[in-house]
Protein backbone atom coordinates (compact mmCIF):
# COMPACT_ATOMS: atom_id res chain seq x y z
CA UNK A 1 0.00 0.00 0.00
CA UNK A 2 1.24 3.48 -0.86
CA UNK A 3 2.76 5.04 2.26
CA UNK A 4 1.11 7.99 3.95
CA UNK A 5 2.51 11.48 3.44
CA UNK A 6 2.66 13.92 6.35
CA UNK A 7 3.88 17.46 6.35
CA UNK A 8 3.30 20.85 7.93
CA UNK A 9 2.44 24.16 6.29
CA UNK A 10 1.95 27.69 7.59
CA UNK A 11 -1.50 29.25 7.77
CA UNK A 12 -0.88 31.32 4.65
CA UNK A 13 -2.97 31.33 1.46
CA UNK A 14 0.30 31.09 -0.50
CA UNK A 15 0.75 27.58 0.92
CA UNK A 16 -2.38 26.24 -0.74
CA UNK A 17 -1.32 25.66 -4.37
CA UNK A 18 1.55 23.40 -3.28
CA UNK A 19 -0.85 21.37 -1.12
CA UNK A 20 -3.17 20.92 -4.09
CA UNK A 21 -0.27 19.77 -6.26
CA UNK A 22 0.80 17.22 -3.67
CA UNK A 23 -2.73 15.90 -3.30
CA UNK A 24 -3.25 15.64 -7.04
CA UNK A 25 0.04 13.77 -7.44
CA UNK A 26 -0.98 11.33 -4.70
CA UNK A 27 -4.44 10.75 -6.20
CA UNK A 28 -3.02 10.25 -9.71
CA UNK A 29 -0.61 7.66 -8.37
CA UNK A 30 -3.66 5.92 -6.91
CA UNK A 31 -5.13 5.96 -10.47
CA UNK A 32 -7.88 8.39 -9.65
CA UNK A 33 -9.67 10.03 -12.59
CA UNK A 34 -8.87 13.69 -13.12
CA UNK A 35 -12.30 15.04 -12.10
CA UNK A 36 -12.21 13.20 -8.74
CA UNK A 37 -8.62 14.31 -8.21
CA UNK A 38 -9.59 17.93 -8.76
CA UNK A 39 -12.60 17.61 -6.44
CA UNK A 40 -10.44 16.14 -3.67
CA UNK A 41 -7.95 18.99 -4.01
CA UNK A 42 -10.78 21.55 -3.93
CA UNK A 43 -12.30 20.05 -0.75
CA UNK A 44 -8.94 20.08 1.03
CA UNK A 45 -8.27 23.62 -0.20
CA UNK A 46 -11.63 24.71 1.29
CA UNK A 47 -10.87 22.97 4.59
CA UNK A 48 -7.49 24.71 4.80
CA UNK A 49 -9.09 28.03 3.90
CA UNK A 50 -11.49 27.58 6.82
CA UNK A 51 -8.58 26.84 9.17
CA UNK A 52 -6.74 29.97 8.01
CA UNK A 53 -9.83 32.19 8.25
CA UNK A 54 -11.68 30.83 11.25
CA UNK A 55 -9.19 28.69 13.16
CA UNK A 56 -6.38 31.23 13.04
CA UNK A 57 -8.34 34.42 12.25
CA UNK A 58 -6.20 35.08 9.13
CA UNK A 59 -3.01 35.18 11.20
CA UNK A 60 -0.24 33.75 9.02
CA UNK A 61 2.61 31.45 9.92
CA UNK A 62 0.63 29.22 12.27
CA UNK A 63 1.09 25.46 11.99
CA UNK A 64 -1.25 23.18 10.06
CA UNK A 65 -0.39 19.50 9.78
CA UNK A 66 -1.66 17.50 6.82
CA UNK A 67 -1.67 13.75 6.39
CA UNK A 68 -2.71 11.91 3.22
CA UNK A 69 -3.07 8.16 3.12
CA UNK A 70 -4.92 5.41 1.35
CA UNK A 71 -7.80 4.01 3.35
CA UNK A 72 -10.54 1.43 3.23
CA UNK A 73 -13.96 2.76 4.12
CA UNK A 74 -16.46 0.98 6.35
CA UNK A 75 -18.09 -0.23 3.12
CA UNK A 76 -14.81 -1.91 2.17
CA UNK A 77 -14.05 0.50 -0.67
CA UNK A 78 -10.53 1.82 -1.18
CA UNK A 79 -10.17 5.57 -1.05
CA UNK A 80 -8.01 8.40 0.22
CA UNK A 81 -8.08 9.83 3.73
CA UNK A 82 -6.92 13.35 4.48
CA UNK A 83 -6.39 14.59 8.03
CA UNK A 84 -5.94 18.27 8.79
CA UNK A 85 -4.78 19.21 12.29
CA UNK A 86 -4.56 22.80 13.45
CA UNK A 87 -3.75 24.44 16.76
CA UNK A 88 -6.15 27.34 16.48
CA UNK A 89 -9.53 28.08 17.99
CA UNK A 90 -11.55 25.10 19.18
CA UNK A 91 -15.20 25.06 18.26
CA UNK A 92 -18.12 22.74 18.79
CA UNK A 93 -18.13 20.30 15.83
CA UNK A 94 -21.94 20.41 15.86
CA UNK A 95 -21.76 24.10 14.91
CA UNK A 96 -19.83 23.35 11.71
CA UNK A 97 -22.30 22.92 8.89
CA UNK A 98 -22.97 24.31 5.45
CA UNK A 99 -25.39 27.17 5.19
CA UNK A 100 -28.75 27.25 3.44
CA UNK A 101 -27.96 27.72 -0.25
CA UNK A 102 -31.38 29.18 -0.98
CA UNK A 103 -30.03 32.40 0.48
CA UNK A 104 -27.59 33.61 -2.16
CA UNK A 105 -24.77 35.57 -0.56
CA UNK A 106 -20.98 35.56 -0.54
CA UNK A 107 -19.21 33.41 2.02
CA UNK A 108 -20.05 30.32 4.01
CA UNK A 109 -19.75 27.95 1.06
CA UNK A 110 -16.62 26.07 2.11
CA UNK A 111 -18.25 23.52 4.44
CA UNK A 112 -20.98 22.89 1.88
CA UNK A 113 -18.37 22.20 -0.81
CA UNK A 114 -16.48 19.82 1.50
CA UNK A 115 -19.57 17.82 2.42
CA UNK A 116 -20.74 17.67 -1.20
CA UNK A 117 -17.41 16.37 -2.47
CA UNK A 118 -16.18 14.11 0.33
CA UNK A 119 -17.83 10.84 1.34
CA UNK A 120 -17.23 11.68 4.99
CA UNK A 121 -15.88 14.62 6.98
CA UNK A 122 -15.49 14.44 10.75
CA UNK A 123 -14.47 17.42 12.88
CA UNK A 124 -13.24 16.95 16.43
CA UNK A 125 -11.44 19.05 19.02
CA UNK A 126 -7.81 17.91 19.17
CA UNK A 127 -5.94 17.13 22.34
CA UNK A 128 -3.77 20.08 23.32
CA UNK A 129 -5.96 22.57 21.43
CA UNK A 130 -7.09 23.17 17.89
CA UNK A 131 -9.21 20.96 15.68
CA UNK A 132 -8.76 17.80 13.67
CA UNK A 133 -10.68 17.18 10.47
CA UNK A 134 -10.65 13.69 9.00
CA UNK A 135 -12.08 13.30 5.50
CA UNK A 136 -12.43 10.31 3.23
CA UNK A 137 -13.31 10.01 -0.42
CA UNK A 138 -13.54 7.09 -2.80
CA UNK A 139 -13.43 7.65 -6.55
CA UNK A 140 -16.37 6.42 -8.61
CA UNK A 141 -13.90 4.37 -10.68
CA UNK A 142 -10.16 4.11 -11.23
CA UNK A 143 -8.23 4.97 -14.37
CA UNK A 144 -7.32 1.89 -16.41
CA UNK A 145 -3.49 1.58 -16.09
CA UNK A 146 -3.23 0.67 -19.78
CA UNK A 147 -4.80 4.01 -20.73
CA UNK A 148 -3.06 6.13 -18.08
CA UNK A 149 -0.43 8.50 -19.44
CA UNK A 150 1.77 8.30 -16.34
CA UNK B 1 -2.57 44.15 -17.60
CA UNK B 2 -2.25 43.74 -13.87
CA UNK B 3 -1.14 40.60 -12.12
CA UNK B 4 -1.79 39.40 -8.58
CA UNK B 5 -0.13 36.13 -7.64
CA UNK B 6 -1.33 33.56 -10.16
CA UNK B 7 -4.17 35.55 -11.68
CA UNK B 8 -3.78 37.96 -14.54
CA UNK B 9 -6.57 40.45 -15.15
CA UNK B 10 -6.88 42.17 -18.51
CA UNK B 11 -9.47 44.92 -18.81
CA UNK B 12 -10.72 46.16 -22.15
CA UNK B 13 -12.28 49.35 -20.99
CA UNK B 14 -15.46 50.63 -22.55
CA UNK B 15 -18.01 53.06 -21.11
CA UNK B 16 -20.91 50.74 -21.94
CA UNK B 17 -19.52 47.22 -21.64
CA UNK B 18 -16.07 46.76 -20.11
CA UNK B 19 -14.64 43.29 -20.65
CA UNK B 20 -12.55 41.67 -17.93
CA UNK B 21 -10.52 38.66 -19.05
CA UNK B 22 -9.16 36.48 -16.29
CA UNK B 23 -6.34 33.98 -16.68
CA UNK B 24 -5.14 31.69 -13.89
CA UNK B 25 -6.54 31.01 -10.45
CA UNK B 26 -9.31 32.88 -8.64
CA UNK B 27 -8.90 31.90 -5.01
CA UNK B 28 -8.26 33.14 -1.49
CA UNK B 29 -5.00 34.75 -2.62
CA UNK B 30 -6.22 36.51 -5.73
CA UNK B 31 -9.91 37.27 -5.20
CA UNK B 32 -9.48 40.34 -2.91
CA UNK B 33 -7.59 42.28 -5.61
CA UNK B 34 -10.03 41.11 -8.27
CA UNK B 35 -12.94 42.25 -6.11
CA UNK B 36 -11.45 45.75 -5.89
CA UNK B 37 -10.98 45.96 -9.67
CA UNK B 38 -14.49 44.74 -10.45
CA UNK B 39 -16.11 47.04 -7.89
CA UNK B 40 -14.29 49.97 -9.47
CA UNK B 41 -15.72 49.05 -12.87
CA UNK B 42 -19.23 48.58 -11.47
CA UNK B 43 -18.97 52.01 -9.84
CA UNK B 44 -18.82 53.57 -13.33
CA UNK B 45 -22.30 52.15 -14.00
CA UNK B 46 -21.75 50.64 -17.45
CA UNK B 47 -24.69 48.91 -19.14
CA UNK B 48 -22.88 45.57 -18.95
CA UNK B 49 -19.93 44.03 -17.18
CA UNK B 50 -18.48 41.08 -19.06
CA UNK B 51 -16.21 38.71 -17.17
CA UNK B 52 -14.45 36.19 -19.38
CA UNK B 53 -13.70 33.00 -17.44
CA UNK B 54 -12.42 31.00 -20.44
CA UNK B 55 -8.91 30.82 -19.03
CA UNK B 56 -9.69 30.41 -15.34
CA UNK B 57 -8.08 27.11 -14.40
CA UNK B 58 -9.11 27.06 -10.77
CA UNK B 59 -11.67 28.75 -8.56
CA UNK B 60 -12.51 28.26 -4.90
CA UNK B 61 -15.32 29.47 -2.63
CA UNK B 62 -13.56 32.84 -2.22
CA UNK B 63 -13.68 33.32 -5.98
CA UNK B 64 -17.32 32.29 -6.17
CA UNK B 65 -18.12 34.56 -3.22
CA UNK B 66 -16.46 37.47 -4.99
CA UNK B 67 -18.55 36.90 -8.12
CA UNK B 68 -21.72 36.66 -6.01
CA UNK B 69 -20.89 39.94 -4.31
CA UNK B 70 -20.14 41.71 -7.59
CA UNK B 71 -23.35 40.35 -9.13
CA UNK B 72 -25.33 41.80 -6.24
CA UNK B 73 -23.68 45.19 -6.76
CA UNK B 74 -24.42 45.09 -10.49
CA UNK B 75 -28.04 44.14 -9.82
CA UNK B 76 -28.45 47.12 -7.49
CA UNK B 77 -26.97 49.46 -10.10
CA UNK B 78 -28.91 47.95 -13.01
CA UNK B 79 -25.69 46.75 -14.62
CA UNK B 80 -25.95 43.46 -16.51
CA UNK B 81 -23.11 41.18 -15.41
CA UNK B 82 -22.38 38.32 -17.80
CA UNK B 83 -19.88 35.52 -17.23
CA UNK B 84 -18.34 34.00 -20.34
CA UNK B 85 -17.40 30.39 -21.00
CA UNK B 86 -16.51 29.00 -17.57
CA UNK B 87 -14.53 25.77 -17.90
CA UNK B 88 -15.75 22.42 -16.59
CA UNK B 89 -14.13 22.77 -13.16
CA UNK B 90 -15.62 26.21 -12.61
CA UNK B 91 -19.02 25.11 -13.91
CA UNK B 92 -18.87 22.18 -11.53
CA UNK B 93 -18.23 24.57 -8.64
CA UNK B 94 -21.23 26.70 -9.69
CA UNK B 95 -23.33 23.52 -9.70
CA UNK B 96 -22.11 22.33 -6.29
CA UNK B 97 -22.97 25.74 -4.83
CA UNK B 98 -26.22 25.86 -6.84
CA UNK B 99 -25.28 29.16 -8.45
CA UNK B 100 -25.43 28.11 -12.09
CA UNK B 101 -28.86 29.73 -12.42
CA UNK B 102 -27.93 32.79 -10.35
CA UNK B 103 -25.28 33.92 -12.82
CA UNK B 104 -25.96 34.98 -16.38
CA UNK B 105 -23.60 32.82 -18.44
CA UNK B 106 -22.74 33.18 -22.13
CA UNK B 107 -20.68 30.90 -24.34
CA UNK B 108 -18.85 33.69 -26.14
CA UNK B 109 -18.09 37.39 -25.78
CA UNK B 110 -20.37 38.09 -28.75
CA UNK B 111 -23.22 36.31 -27.02
CA UNK B 112 -22.48 38.18 -23.80
CA UNK B 113 -22.99 41.45 -25.64
CA UNK B 114 -26.50 40.41 -26.67
CA UNK B 115 -27.82 38.69 -23.53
Amino acid sequence: MKPAIEWEIGSDPESLPAVREKLCAFARQCRWPEACTHDLALAVHEALTNVIRHGYGNVGGQPIRIRISKCVTTEGVEGIEVTIRDFGRQIDPASIRGRDLDEVRPGGLGVHIITQIMDSARYEPAEGGGMRLTMQKCPAKLVDPSSAST
Amino acid sequence: MSQANDLSVRIEDSPEAPQVSLRGEVDLRTSPALRTQLLELVGRKPKRLIVDLSHVEYMDSSGVGTLVEIKRHTDRKSVRMVLVNPQARVRSLFEITRLEKFFLIASTIDEALTL
